[in-house]
């Protein structure tokens, strides 16, 4: 197991350092930033003065090797437009968009698990059929477009829920967040149901077919016969043993959600790292970019370490077979 | 009889017969699809949308990329609304500039299927090609291209796409170009799959004894019984890169505001949403939920049908 968990790091860390490269690489290939930084009255001389303060003229390797000496040293550049520390101004907008993606995977577990043991349990009534077919235009629904809507319906028309912002928040542990306000609760709900919607379907048709494989096996019909009621079967034995594929997908795509958090937060003003780096791209604000990108890349390399060990923990099956 | 001629006897019925059931398959998958209703519902969406969007100059009062017919004192018009000028309903309301939406919608259209299928196009010829490549080739190329195609993968479509569009600009051109770069690698782990599995199949063995070049093994015995599940990946890729480009226009990253595509159309109405005038973004999404609805239902249908003879 050790000798597995080094080689699993050894691996992390060279994506990581490709993504580096090619991150940086293709990021300065990407605009002038100084056209857009420096007015059009400044002279010549002041020209050169910024572009000397902001380290545009050294070579691109040397940009490089700045950039890495940084990040070692947990600084991955200032930001042309903040004036600030770019992956401090990340770190601050991060709580937002990591409290978005939990509140949505957490909705899409208790959506979509009950919903897909029904289905799983009774696939050729109307209703599991029709839940099928409902996880399709789940699927395909533009979470933008919905996005809209429900601002449209619930916010408009309806008057029930704010649509823009965090609302009230509380401090916990040094960083502000809206599930601790009944205020930011409202708030949070609706983009986290929008952010939820695809990751609705795709719990519910996991939680189908894991139910589907496990109710056929012996152990299941050795549970009814031992006469355990049926609620304890479902509960204790088919679900348990569907959750195991669950959690390893679901641990993967809280990156993914992450990710698509920036349409999400641009849609509802919510004041997360998304909404933070659409501008920065708008603005070729490169360094914070470029930290963003960084802290994505790790975020996703983290994610897969911890659902790989997490999968050979959980899995006796695996874990035997990294033994041998 | 000696045993060489029963032998390749058997070997030429054998040989019709795969012709005839290649032809009989094809025929059976189609049978089979049209089996589902809501397949056939599916199909037959897909069919009226690709027609309107290819009719579209017949079948629509109005160009709205030409500005000189456009009229802006009948901005934001409800839809039902008479024009003033021109004479026509606007049966789905007008935009901030007084384009008329339906007509706007099915241009609209015809830029989301052009980025759709030719991305999924172009991305399908290059990742099956080098998925070819790589079951071919095998050892370390194999394993490069293998690790750079898990790369590509293991990150998120969005953020990869708002990066290679902010580095080449906006058009259409642009965002097909940045849907291929994103979307090939889909297709070289299916192609490259799949080929492995048929390398080792008796017809290729037999193909290589008789003697014949390898590119062509590859390309004339390997890659016809690799397109099944390509073509599955191919109808879903098609939906994907649509919603893609429709929520990279939104964000105002994907086609210039001058030929606006369904996205852009929403996001320009997002602004009046507040003030109750829904149809600018209601009817545009609507359309495209149906395209992308269509072609998943086509897509799933595909996958089922395809799946059992895969496995035969």
């Amino acid at each position: 197991m050790t000798g597995w968990l080094l080689r699993r790091l050894a691996q992390a860390s060279v994506v990581v350092v490709l993504m580096t490269l090619i991150v940086f690489i293709g990021l300065h290939a990407i605009g002038n930033p100084i056209d857009i930084l420096i007015g059009e009255d400044m002279n010549q001389q002041e020209r050169l003065q910024a572009i000397h303060r902001l380290g545009l003229d050294q070579p691109l390797w040397r940009q490089y090797l700045a950039f890495v000496d940084g990040a070692v040293h947990g600084s991955l550049g200032r930001s042309f437009v903040y004036q600030d520390d770019a992956i401090r101004l990340i770190l601050h907008r991060l709580p937002a968009t990591m409290e978005l993606a939990v509140a949505a995977l957490l909705l899409a577990v208790v959506i979509g698990v009950p919903l897909g043991l029904y289905a799983g349990m009774k696939p050729e009534h109307p209703l599991a059929k029709a839940l099928m077919a409902a996880s399709i235009v789940g699927f395909s629904l533009p979470a933008f477009w919905v996005a809209l809507m429900m601002i449209m319906v619930f916010s408009v028309q309806l008057g029930w829920l704010p649509a823009s912002g965090r609302g009230e928040t509380r401090v916990l542990l040094g960083v502000p967040w809206s599930f601790l306000t009944l205020d930011g609760l409202q708030h949070l709900l609706l983009p986290a149901l929008n952010l939820a919607l695809f990751k609705i379907s795709l719990v519910l048709r996991l939680t189908r077919a894991g139910v589907r494989e496990v109710l056929p096996q012996d152990f299941v019909k050795f549970a009814r016969a031992k006469g355990l009621s049926p609620a304890r079967v479902v509960l204790m034995h088919v679900l348990r043993n569907t959750l195991i594929p669950l959690v390893t997908v679901l641990g993967l795509e809280l990156g993914s959600t992450i990710a698509y958090a920036v349409v999400t937060e641009t849609i509802f003003a919510w004041p997360g790292a998304g909404k933070l780096i659409l501008d920065s791209i708008n603005s070729l604000d490169r360094p914070v970019v470029v930290a963003y990108l960084m802290v994505v890349v790790v975020i996703f390399v983290t994610l897969n370490l911890v659902v790989d060990v997490l999968y050979k923990l959980l899995d006796p099956r695996v874990r035997l077979e990294g033994a041998r | 009889m000696s045993e060489a001629t029963d032998v390749s006897a058997e070997g030429v019925q054998a040989a019709r017969a795969r012709r005839f059931d290649a032809h009989s398959i094809w025929w059976r998958v189609a049978a089979d699809f049209l089996h589902s209703r809501v397949a056939v519902v599916g199909l037959a969406l897909l069919a009226i949308v690709t027609i309107a969007a290819l009719a579209a100059p017949w079948i629509t009062p109005q160009n709205p990329y030409d500005l000189m017919q456009l009229d802006v004192l009948d901005a934001r018009l409800k839809p039902g609304t008479a024009s003033s000028a021109a004479g026509y309903t606007y049966w789905l309301g007008t935009d901030g500039q007084g384009r008329d939406l339906y007509s706007a919608i099915v241009y609209g259209l015809r830029i989301s299927l052009l980025v759709g299928v030719g991305s999924a196009v172009m991305a399908a010829v290059l990742g099956t090609g080098v998925g070819l490549l790589a079951a071919y080739a095998g050892g370390k190329v194999d394993a490069a291209l293998m690790r750079l195609v898990d790369l590509l993968l293991s990150f998120p479509t969005i953020l990869m796409a708002l990066m290679i569009l902010a580095y080449v600009g906006k058009g259409v051109a642009n965002v097909i170009l940045t849907l291929v770069l994103l979307e090939w690698a889909y297709y070289a782990r299916t192609a490259r799959g799949q080929a492995l599995v048929e390398t080792r199949r008796e017809y290729v063995e037999a193909a290589r004894g008789q003697g014949i070049a390898p590119w062509r093994i590859l390309t004339g015995h390997i890659l016809p019984n690799c397109l099944p599940p390509l073509l599955v990946i191919g109808a879903l890729q098609i939906a994907r890169a649509i919603t893609l480009e429709a929520t990279l226009s939104f964000l105002g990253l994907g086609v210039p505001i001058t030929e606006p595509s369904l996205g852009l159309l929403i996001s320009n109405g997002y602004q009046y949403l507040l003030s109750n005038e829904y149809w600018i973004s209601f009817f545009p999404g609507l359309a495209l939920l149906i395209t992308i609805v269509a072609i998943n239902l086509v897509g799933d249908q595909l996958r089922d049908v395809l799946n059992p003879r895969l496995q035969q």
